[in-house]
């Protein structure tokens, strides 16, 4: 069963670079170990947070997106737990509400067609059909 | 002159709340003041557009991502949820920023899931 989630995370904003991309190395190998995927990696970059975490005043964010079983989130998230360099995060659970969105993309496409066909077939259907296709080719070339 | 007469009746026949007893309907009722229309409250809220009270209408509040066609609420968005909390942190209810019910399930949820993840603040202003 697989499914898509999105794991936003805080490390201390004192953390190297390299360091960081170790800590998600490390990740990486322990999500493919539990049968799951990176689709993607998004360094957000430094950020003051709006309260206080761990007597830090900013954090820097790093957001994922995982697929994968819900036993990926939970050996993902014991990790995060023990690194101590991660002060937050927060797994939410995306494939439902893009599913949500996906249904609305669609159907807002679909009744725009729908709106948009009777006025263009209107428009034509009243001109004399002979002269239409001569007034149009002109001007199309 | 049958339509002429059916023409004001129509209209009329709506705005039955503010008409007679306009004055004393807005005086006792205070309305969430979010508007200043405390002021010169002569004219019912919504009511006929008279001339001479036109100056304190109150418009009616719309869902903002009904209008705008915001179809997704999302915490990493906080920008957007910022607008609809308070200065103190609180959510904003409903009433007052005129965000329909469904609208504001999620946006709640967003609120909190923003919270969460130190987007946004528990209380008080964003450090």
């Amino acid at each position: 069963m697989n499914r898509t989630y999105e794991l936003m995370f805080i490390v201390r904003p004192d953390m190297a670079d390299e360091d960081l991309e170790k800590l998600l190395s490390t990740l990486e190998t322990t999500i493919t170990a539990a049968s799951g995927s990176i689709k993607a990696i998004d360094r957000m970059g430094k950020r003051r947070l709006a309260y206080m975490v761990r007597k830090f005043r900013e954090g820097i964010y790093i957001l994922m997106t995982i697929e994968g079983a819900g036993t990926v989130v939970h050996e993902l998230e014991r990790r995060l737990r023990v690194t101590e360099q991660v002060i937050k995060f927060i797994t939410v659970r995306i494939d439902e509400e893009q599913k949500r969105l996906d249904k609305i993309k669609q159907l807002r496409e679909s009744r725009k067609k729908v709106s948009a066909q009777p006025v263009v077939s209107a428009e034509e259907a009243p001109v004399v059909p002979s002269e239409a296709p001569v007034a149009d080719a002109p001007a199309a070339v | 002159m049958a339509d002429e007469t059916k023409a004001p009746s129509a209209p009329m026949d709506r705005p039955s709340r503010p008409a007679g007893d306009g004055p004393r309907s807005g005086g006792d009722r205070p309305r969430y003041g979010s508007g200043g229309g405390g002021g010169g409250g002569r004219s019912g809220p919504g009511g006929p557009p008279r001339e001479g009270g036109r100056k304190f209408f109150r418009r009616k509040k719309v869902c903002k991502f009904c209008t705008e066609k915001i179809a997704d609420i999302n915490y990493k968005d906080y920008r957007l949820l910022g607008q609809f909390v308070a200065e103190s942190g609180k959510i904003v209810p409903r009433r007052l920023t005129g965000v329909c019910s469904p609208h504001q399930h999620r946006l709640a949820a967003a609120i909190k899931q923003a919270r969460n993840i130190a987007l946004l603040p528990f209380a008080g202003r964003a450090a």
